[in-house]
């Protein structure tokens, strides 16, 4: 094999690398585990990138880490599932408009034979039963937390508070509650192999149930609703980002294309849409006629 | 333990049909690793030479230093390069975060201390009468350098080959630097730790063979080269 061969060879890995590179605009989007395990993010792309001949590119990690790309300018849009990070990431000037765009609730899951006896139960007085008889015997009854700074712990974090119990005690009151540390698929995994309780969110539960045994125990109520919201980042904040780019992604996924896309996901696959759509839903959501399915037409202007 | 079997079988099964979405990943891995393998072996072959046969106040802690460095996990590094290329931080505008182009930076950062370090060994093992007969035939220093890595080429193979190994098989620098972006700058290594999260495991294993059968062939044809100029 001569010198001469390799030089080729390598040529042609150059060429296949740069061919297959987009030759169009790239919007880059942070979003949380939950929804890219799902797939959903992955046909979204599919058809987005097909209508405008760009490139989405899809950064996916806890809710903690989407939102410091955004607020570091490193991606153009973001969507996450925590209130609270999203009304302070308006506030502080980092983003430009909140879009409810999807829906689904979270779920209390668990192994078969709810060792802790919480079926029928509310989500508050699931999480006390299943620490008090964790606490009591760990080899029965454990919860895994995310343990990410995400959206979905974020929501775990609420629901502690709301039982009346302090996070940092919970956190570090026994071998019952295992801190994950990684994305919701992992969490299920590790859920399952020790047949322990977790809190998901029902899409990624339903896209995953196939290879695991645990089951649904409690889900619906206000407590446990999870609404997704759109961002695009501010362009006075970074004046790089693509903010025209991310605007318009905003508006497909508001839009009736967007919206029915959601709507449907996952039906043929799973028997049911794994998501809802934001759209005719505003109010059960709790976001505002101007923040739900509604187009948006921020300014872009850097100064 | 029957997933190492069907991963196997998957391996050769998705080598076989040549499936579009493998062959883009090797390809990225491939080209992402190699460039970087390329840009430490040009920088830190040249600068080992310097730092062995320079004295200079030091050179001991650097070369202990170096030799720390090997240490180094590879998220550290993707974490270090991330704050350095990230929007935010002092080379920002250059726009390399979540792209090949910094995963490449971050892998050639990750590879030089082993490269560097490398190579510092293999020329100080050189018997040190090759560097005296040179300049004793008139040599300036940079031939004396080249001559005495022409001598400890088998060594200094060796720091580009384990280098090579390194950015291949690395996963915190290509997830941090490069986001595991499908279509974009999802490699190997991310593909299997994504795939085992999801609890994909004989696809992930099947990754993994692919990935070991790939280094086993770059090596066998670097082995060859070696081979020719020994």
């Amino acid at each position: 094999m001569s010198g001469k061969m390799i030089k080729i060879s390598l040529l042609l890995m150059v060429l296949a690398v740069l061919c297959s590179a987009t030759n169009g605009e790239r919007l880059k989007l942070a979003t949380t585990t939950s929804l890219q395990d799902t797939g959903l993010l992955d046909l979204i792309k599919e058809k987005f990138d097909a209508k405008y001949n760009v490139s989405l590119d899809v950064v996916s990690g806890g809710t903690g880490i989407a939102i410091q790309y955004g607020e570091r300018g490193d991606v153009d849009a973001l969507i996450v599932h925590d209130k609270v990070r999203e009304l302070k990431f308006i506030a502080d000037g980092q983003g430009l408009e909140r879009r409810c765009i999807a829906y689904n609730y979270f779920v209390v899951v668990g192994p078969k034979d709810d060792p802790a006896g919480v079926k029928g139960m509310n989500a508050t007085q699931a999480f006390t039963a299943i620490m008090a008889k964790g606490k009591a015997d760990p080899t029965k009854v454990k919860f895994v937390s995310r343990g990410d700074n995400s959206g979905t712990q974020a929501r775990e974090i609420l629901l502690w508070k709301k039982a009346g119990f302090n996070y940092t005690l919970v956190n570090n009151s026994g071998p019952w509650y295992i801190d994950s540390g990684q994305g919701m698929g992992a969490t299920l995994n590790i859920a399952n192999e020790k047949q322990a309780y977790t809190l998901s969110d029902i899409s990624t539960f339903m896209a995953y149930q196939g290879n695991l045994s645990l089951v649904s125990l409690i889900g619906g109520g206000n407590d446990l609703l999870n609404v997704y919201v759109a961002m695009a980042v501010n362009p006075k904040k970074h004046p790089n980002v693509n903010c025209a780019l991310a605007n318009e992604f905003i508006n497909y996924l508001v839009s009736n294309e967007g919206q029915d896309l959601i709507a449907s996901y996952g039906k043929e696959k799973y028997g049911k849409a794994l998501f809802s759509a934001a759209r005719g839903n505003c109010t059960l959501i709790g976001c505002s006629d101007g923040e739900c399915a509604s187009p948006t037409n921020a300014s872009c202007a850097t100064a | 333990m029957e997933e190492i079997w069907n991963g196997l079988i998957r391996a050769a099964m998705l080598i076989a049909t040549l499936n579009p979405q493998v062959v883009e990943i090797t390809t990225r891995s491939l080209f992402i690793s190699l460039s970087s393998a390329f840009f430490a072996a040009v920088i830190c072959i040249p600068l080992g030479g310097f730092i062995e046969f320079r004295c200079f106040w030091g050179k001991g802690t650097l070369i202990n230093a170096i030799h720390t460095l090997y240490s180094l996990p590879t998220v550290t590094v993707g974490l270090m390069v991330f704050l350095l290329i990230s929007r935010s931080g002092p080379l920002g505008s250059l726009g390399l975060l979540f792209s090949p182009a910094g995963m490449i930076l971050g892998q050639t950062i990750l590879v030089s201390p082993i490269m560097t370090g490398l190579t510092i060994t293999a020329l100080a093992a050189v018997s040190p009468q090759i560097k005296d007969t040179a300049k004793s035939l008139g040599a300036t220093e940079m031939q004396i350098i080249v001559t005495v890595i022409k001598e400890a080429r088998s060594g200094v193979m060796a720091a580009v080959i384990l280098g090579f190994g390194r950015a291949l098989s690395e996963v915190g620098v290509a997830m941090m630097i490069g986001g595991n972006i499908r279509g974009y700058t999802r490699v190997l290594t991310t593909s299997i730790a994504l795939e085992t999260s999801m609890g994909n495991l004989e696809l992930s294993m099947a990754l993994g063979i692919i990935l070991i059968s790939i280094s086993l062939v770059i090596n066998l044809l670097l082995n060859r080269i070696r081979g020719r100029w020994i």
